[in-house]
C-alpha cells in the first residue's frame, strides 16, 4: 500500500505534521500560556519518521544521499536539525525549543515543497560511485542542521536575556530555558557543527586533491567561508571576546548567511558535475 | 445525630492571631497527651489532628452530638485557654462543609500564602500519624484519601501553585532562570540583617552550593554564617572577591551604594562568560542602578521583586474561582459517598465507651 506513495507524498505528510506541531504549540501558548510539551515532541517525532521515509524513498530514486537540488538540501537540513532536537530535546521538552524546532522544520519543508522550481530537476548519481564524496556532502548538510538548531537556541537566548533585562516574566517567558543552559547549549552545538563541517571538508579534500578539475570553486569557497566564520565565532567565544547577546546575534546572522549561500552554491553545481550524474527535468 | 457526625473543629490563621495560635499550638508532648485523651472520649469513633503553625484542627467522626463540645473542653483545658475566647475564634464545621474544608486545606486554598504546597505534606503526615495510631476508620480513610486526590487534581488542573509569592522565593526563582540549577552557584550576602538572612535561607534550602556572609560587623557576619552553615568574610574584601560569586544578595543599611559600576565591570572581566546576579534588597539601594546595563549582569531591586511577587499572587487569586469549582464538585461527590456511612454510624449505639486507641504520635509542625 505504501509503495503507492511517492517520496514527495511522504515529505508533504512530514511537513504537515511539523506544521500541526507548530499550530498545536501556538494554540497551547495562546490558551495555556505554555508550549505543548509532550504533544509537540510527539508530533515532531512522527514528522521526523515520515520525513525519513520520504528522504529514503528519494535516496533510492537518485541513487544516493538526496542532496541534488534545493528541495533536497532544505529537507536534509530540516531533518538534521530535528535529529539533534530529538536527541537533546528530551531535556527541553517543556521548553520552547520544541515549538521553535517545529516552526523551523515546518517552514523549511513546506517552503521547499511549495516552490516547484526547487525540485524541477532530479539529479541522479551526483556523487558518481564515490561514497567519500557522498559522505562529505551529507556531513556538510548535517552541520547546517546543527547550525539551524544553534540559530534557534540563539533566538531563545535573546528572548530570555530580554525578559531578564526588561523584567518581563509570565506568559511564554516561563517556558524559556535558563540563560546559562542556553549559552552552554549554544557553545556545544557550535563546537559540534564546526567539527562536523571540518570533517566534511577533510573528507572532500581527499577527493579534490586527487582531481582539482572537478572542484566547484564557488561551492568550495562558500563552504570554507562558512566553516571559517563559525570557527572564528567559536574561537572568539572560547577566548571570552564574543559573549552573551553578541554571540547569539553572530550565530543567528551566520546561519542566515549560510542558508542564503545554499542557493548560489546549488546553482553553481550545474557548471561542474560529476561525470556519472544524470538529470531528470520535471 | 445525623450526617453532621463528621466534623472539623479548630482554630486557624483566619480568626486566630499569631499570639493566639502560639497559645493553641500543640507541642509533641501535649499533642500526645491530647490524642490519648481523645482516644478515651466517649462517642468519638475516628479522629485525626492537623497541627501546623497556622492551624490546629481536629477532624473526627462521632456518634454522639456532644463530641465537639467535649473535644473543645479537653483542648482548652490542656492548653489552659479560655473556652469562651476559643468559642469566639474557633472553626467548627459539620458534614459536607467539613469535607469541603479539608479539600481546601489540602489544596492550599485556605493557606495564609495562597496555593502553597507545604500544607499538602502536613495533611498527609497528620493522616499517616492518625493511621499509625489506629484512630482512623472507614470514613476518615476515605475522606482523607479522596481529599488528597482532589488536592492533586486542583494543583495539576489550575495555576494555583505557579509562581512564588514571597520576595525571597521570587529571588531564588529568578536565579533559576539565569543558572538553571543552584547546585554550583556561590552566594555572597552583604549585610547580616533579617531580610538578607531570609533570602540567604531560601537559597540554602533550594540547594545553593556555598553562601558567604559579609557585614560591617564581622562578629555578626560570623554569627549568621554559623547559623546558615555558611562562611564569613570581611566586608572590605567584597570588591576584590566579587568575581568569585554568582549571586550577590545586598541588604546592608549603608547610606550610599556599596557596589559600583566600575567594580562590577572589573569583576566581569574576570568572569566574562558567567552571568552575575544582583539582588538589591537594601533601602537606600546598595547597588549602583547602572550595573543593570552591563552585559551578562542582572540587577533586581526590592521593587522589582515585590512587583513579581504581587503579580504571582494576583495570578493565583485569579485561579481561586476555578479551584473552588473543582473543590465543590469533588466535595459533593465525596460527601455523597460517605454521608450514608456517617449517618449509619451515628445511629449505632456506641460499642465501646473507650473510642479509638493507639500510641501517641506527634503531628508535624509547620
Amino acid at each position: 500500500m505504501f509503495d503507492a506513495f511517492t517520496d514527495r507524498t511522504w515529505l508533504w505528510a512530514a511537513a504537515a505534521l511539523y506544521l500541526v506541531g507548530f499550530v498545536q504549540g501556538t494554540v497551547s501558548l495562546l490558551r495555556h500560556g505554555g508550549p505543548g510539551g509532550a504533544a509537540t515532541y510527539g508530533l515532531i517525532a512522527a514528522g521526523y519518521v515520515l520525513q525519513l521515509i520520504g528522504l529514503g524513498a528519494r535516496g533510492r530514486v537518485v541513487g544516493g544521499c538526496p542532496l541534488g537540488n534545493t528541495l533536497e538540501l532544505c529537507q536534509f537540513t530540516a531533518w538534521s536539525a530535528i535529529t539533534l532536537y530529538l536527541m537533546v530535546g528530551v531535556n527541553f521538552r517543556q521548553s520552547l525549543l520544541g515549538y521553535f524546532s517545529s516552526c523551523l522544520a515546518a517552514a523549511l519543508t513546506l517552503v521547499s515543497l511549495s516552490i516547484p522550481g526547487w525540485d524541477a530537476e532530479i539529479r541522479r548519481h551526483i556523487f558518481g560511485d564515490n561514497p567519500w564524496i557522498e559522505l562529505h556532502a551529507a556531513l556538510a548538510v548535517f552541520s547546517y542542521g546543527i547550525f539551524a538548531l544553534l540559530a534557534l537556541t540563539s533566538v531563545l537566548f535573546l528572548l530570555r536575556n530580554r525578559s531578564l533585562k526588561q523584567k518581563h516574566f509570565g506568559g511564554w517567558n516561563t517556558f524559556l530555558p535558563s540563560i546559562l543552559d542556553l549559552d552552554h547549549m549554544g557553545v556545544r552545538l557550535l563546537a559540534l557543527g564546526v567539527a562536523i563541517l571540518a570533517a566534511s571538508l577533510a573528507v572532500g579534500s581527499v577527493y579534490w586533491l586527487r582531481d582539482m578539475s572537478t572542484v566547484n570553486l564557488t561551492k568550495l569557497l562558500a563552504t570554507v567561508a562558512v566553516w571559517f566564520c563559525y570557527t572564528a565565532v567559536l574561537g572568539l567565544r572560547l577566548r571570552g571576546w564574543l559573549l552573551a547577546q553578541r554571540f547569539a546575534w553572530a550565530s543567528l546572522t551566520l546561519f542566515l548567511a549560510a542558508l542564503l549561500s545554499l542557493g548560489p552554491v546549488d546553482g553553481s553545481r550545474h557548471d561542474v558535475s560529476p561525470t556519472a550524474a544524470e538529470t531528470d527535468r520535471r | 445525630m445525623s450526617a453532621d457526625g463528621f466534623f472539623v473543629l479548630g482554630a486557624t490563621h483566619h480568626r486566630a492571631a499569631l499570639e493566639v495560635r502560639e497559645k493553641l499550638s500543640l507541642s509533641s508532648e501535649t499533642l500526645a497527651a491530647m490524642q490519648a485523651e481523645l482516644s478515651g472520649l466517649p462517642g468519638l469513633k475516628e479522629y485525626a489532628v492537623l497541627n501546623t503553625c497556622n492551624r490546629v484542627e481536629f477532624y473526627g467522626v462521632a456518634s454522639t452530638p456532644d463530641a465537639v463540645a467535649r473535644i473543645t473542653a479537653a483542648f482548652c483545658a490542656k492548653q489552659r485557654f479560655d473556652p469562651a475566647e476559643f468559642e469566639r475564634i474557633r472553626l467548627a464545621l459539620h458534614g459536607r462543609a467539613a469535607v469541603q474544608h479539608l479539600l481546601e486545606v489540602s489544596a492550599g486554598l485556605d493557606s495564609q500564602m495562597l496555593g502553597e504546597t507545604e500544607i499538602f505534606g502536613q495533611v498527609k503526615d497528620a493522616y499517616a500519624n492518625a493511621q499509625a495510631r489506629g484512630s482512623t476508620g472507614p470514613i476518615l480513610n476515605r475522606v482523607f484519601q479522596k481529599g488528597f486526590q482532589a488536592a492533586k487534581h486542583v494543583r495539576t488542573h489550575t495555576a494555583i501553585t505557579e509562581g512564588q509569592v514571597s520576595v525571597a522565593n521570587v529571588a531564588v526563582d529568578l536565579a533559576l532562570t539565569i543558572y538553571g540549577s543552584l547546585k554550583e552557584t556561590r552566594i555572597l550576602l552583604l549585610g547580616a540583617g533579617e531580610i538578607g538572612e531570609k533570602t540567604a535561607k531560601a537559597f540554602v534550602s533550594r540547594g545553593a552550593a556555598t553562601v558567604t556572609v559579609a557585614s560591617r560587623r564581622f562578629e555578626r557576619a560570623m554569627e549568621l554564617a554559623t547559623a546558615l552553615g555558611a562562611s564569613a568574610m570581611p566586608f572590605e574584601q567584597r570588591e576584590a572577591r566579587l568575581a568569585e560569586f554568582d549571586i550577590v544578595v545586598c541588604a546592608t543599611s549603608a547610606p550610599d551604594v556599596v557596589i559600583t559600576q566600575s567594580e562590577v565591570h572589573a569583576a566581569m572581566q574576570r568572569r566574562p562568560a558567567q552571568p552575575l546576579f544582583f539582588i538589591d534588597q537594601a533601602l537606600p539601594r546598595d547597588v549602583d542602578p547602572a550595573v543593570g546595563g552591563i552585559e551578562n549582569v542582572f540587577l533586581y531591586n526590592l521593587d522589582d521583586l515585590a512587583k513579581i511577587a504581587e503579580e504571582n499572587r494576583a495570578a493565583r487569586e485569579a485561579e481561586i474561582a476555578k479551584c473552588r469549582a473543582i473543590v465543590n464538585e469533588k466535595a459533593d461527590a465525596l460527601w455523597r459517598q460517605v454521608a450514608a456511612q456517617v449517618e449509619a454510624l451515628a445511629q449505632q449505639r456506641p460499642v465501646s465507651e473507650e473510642g479509638p486507641a493507639g500510641d501517641a504520635v506527634a503531628a508535624p509542625r509547620g
